[in-house]
């Protein structure tokens, strides 16, 4: 999982008010090689919640100078573009979980978060299964 | 009519494929847009043949639109056309001089082809069609191998292959200016790709739908049913950055039984990255996840610049979603780290309400969805094409399956902001209740296998009897 991904990512147990950021508690985490495309990387900023990333590179030892602040007229400042590269793209998670600040979590394993909600999770919440209704059902696997 | 033309408004002649017809005229209009071109056709412009006439605004845009397209073969500059070959040389003597002389000089190289459509045309003919093209003041060299300017003399013979006229019912002569990427078909064949699933998308519709999808380089692109990839391996190809999600763990992980006939279990390294590798795309690998498309593990705001999918209609593959256990049986009491959420059915209807809402609040403006509906022929109907209040149908292309079952390859482009009130929108417009139709979509399409196997148990107890 690239913090780019985890970015966007929220939690969706039933019941939480509050599930962003998911928190990462990560035991193996690996350096990758990306080709750098400031364009690419330009574009993605808007769409990031910085302080989110920020804290998310910080709790995995690899905030290295990464400015606590955005800083403004990025899209020319490459030495800057280059920096939220490594972190968006670079960064990988392997194994660990993401925790919901509220409540549950969800493993990473490989390098794929898992956000399957084992139901023991939803029971917690016994308002979401109310009104779903169930047809057929079948055991995945 | 051939009116002097100036360099802004010149004619373009695109010859196209024979095949996925339907899909073809979307996929030029988007990739007209895309380059900031317009589709501006001839007035008898005929959808269904391989010829068309096409004001492109400049060259530049022309090139663009023939490094994208499945659907068409080559793109010329066409200097002249007609219905008989006095037609044709009227008209390439009123193309503007000034605009063949700069490929027609004498220091230059170059060669002339013949392309007949539903004809085949000795060699002796062809040479002969060539001399009597002498008219034009052709000055350099000719050079069969190498030509730095090649033209072509294109006669279209109709479309009905079992009445083929002497002579050709229309006549083109232009210069080559580009061919376009039907290699792409063969290259990316699934047959010889790394990871493939039993419902694996072939090459060349992939292609379609990224084309359909407008997707370009640096975007960001979703597929909600990922499955192998094949959608996302077509869209990295254009250089767009892609992720997706499934709900199948094993899918994900590459594990489980292979879907290719003679191999037994999926090896190592079965997975969307090592097919984004193997295509030397890797870099616009993201992530994929395994998720459940019904439930909201995203930010709640415009992410992906495009959504392109394939959802399961229980056909090939199951359609699931999550659920609790509670509904059904009393939950283990444990629940260990290899737990298995349980798995509901996820009705068709509910798919396409959930990824249409899913696609006005993630997509960014102008950004489209591409996904296939399934339709049972018989009762098909444009009323049955999903709406959102958010998203404007751009096309609709129909590929049949068998003679009741088709899927239609729907786009979408989102023009306005979702708002709350949107989500519920399936709920209170009444027209969108054939809608739950989909839902017999599978009983349907099964009807005749179901019947046929009604039958044979009723002739086998019979036998016995």
């Amino acid at each position: 999982m690239k913090l780019l991904t985890h970015n966007m990512l929220t939690s969706h147990v039933k019941g939480v008010t509050c599930g962003y950021p998911l928190l990462i508690q990560a035991t193996e985490v690996k350096l990758n090689d990306v080709d750098f495309n400031a364009e690419f990387v330009a574009r993605m900023i808007p769409k990031m919640e910085w302080s989110a990333l920020v804290g998310a590179a910080d709790s995995l030892g690899h905030l290295n100078d990464l400015p606590k602040d955005l800083v403004s007229d990025y899209e020319n400042n490459e030495d800057f573009l280059r920096k939220v590269h490594h972190i968006l793209l670079e960064v990988e998670v392997l194994e660990g979980t993401l925790k919901c600040p509220e409540s549950g979590e969800f493993p990473v394993s490989k390098g794929v978060p898992n956000m399957l909600l084992n139901e023991d999770r939803v029971l917690r919440h016994p308002k979401t299964w109310i009104g779903l209704g169930c047809v057929s059902v079948c055991v995945v696997m | 009519m051939a009116l002097p033309c100036s360099r802004a408004c010149r004619k373009y002649l695109l010859h196209l494929a024979q095949e996925n017809i339907e899909f073809r005229l979307p996929e030029i209009k988007s990739l007209l847009a895309l380059n900031g071109g317009q589709f501006t056709p001839e007035e008898n412009f005929n959808e269904k043949s391989p010829f068309w006439v096409l004001n492109i605004p400049s060259e530049e845009i022309a090139q663009g639109i023939m490094k994208r397209t499945v659907c068409a073969k080559s793109l010329f500059e066409l200097w002249g056309q007609g219905r008989t070959q006095e037609d044709l040389q009227a008209s390439l003597n009123s193309y503007p001089m000034e605009n063949m002389v700069p490929y027609l000089k004498p220091d230059s190289t170059y060669k002339v082809n013949v392309y007949t459509f539903n004809k085949t045309v000795t060699h002796l003919d062809r040479i002969k069609r060539i001399d009597a093209l002498e008219f034009l003041p052709f000055q350099g060299k000719v050079n069969l191998k190498n030509p730095e300017n090649v033209f072509c003399l294109l006669e279209d013979y109709g479309s009905d292959p079992n009445s083929i006229p002497d002579e050709p019912v229309h006549i083109y002569f232009g210069r080559w200016i580009a061919d376009g990427q039907r290699e792409l078909i063969r290259s990316y064949s699934v047959k010889k790709r790394h990871f493939i699933g039993n419902t694996s998308m072939d090459a060349g519709l992939s292609f379609i739908m990224a084309n359909h999808c407008k997707v370009k380089a640096n975007d960001l692109v979703f597929d909600p049913f990922v499955g192998t990839g094949s959608l996302l391996v077509a869209c990295s190809h254009f250089g767009s950055y892609v992720c997706g999600t499934d709900i199948d763990y094993n899918t994900i992980h590459g594990i489980g039984k292979a879907s290719r006939k003679d191999q037994k279990w999926r090896g190592p390294d079965e997975n969307i990255r090592a097919n984004l590798r193997q295509y030397g795309a890797e870099k616009s690998y993201i992530d994929v996840l395994v998720s459940d498309a019904s439930k909201t593990i995203w930010r709640p705001r415009e992410l992906f610049d495009a959504i392109i999918t394939d959802p399961p209609y229980g056909i090939r593959e199951s359609t699931r979603k999550t659920g609790s256990q509670k509904e059904i049986i009393k939950p283990a009491e444990e629940c260990g780290e290899n737990h298995v959420p349980v798995s509901m059915a996820y009705h068709l209807s509910d798919i396409f309400t959930d990824l249409l809402n899913f696609a006005a609040k993630h997509l960014v403006m102008g950004g489209r969805l591409v996904y296939w509906l399934p339709v049972y022929r018989p009762e098909y109907s444009e009323d049955i094409i999903p709406k959102h209040p958010c998203l404007k149908l751009i096309s609709n292309c129909e590929q049949t399956l068998s003679s009741h079952t088709a899927r239609r390859l729907i786009t979408m482009e989102k023009l306005k902001e979702f708002e709350e009130k949107d989500e519920l929108a399936h709920l209170t417009d009444s027209k969108l209740s054939p809608y739950q139709g989909h839902n017999s979509f599978r009983e349907k399409y099964f009807s005749g296998v179901t019947k046929k196997i009604a039958k044979e148990e009723a002739n086998n107890t019979k036998n016995k009897d």
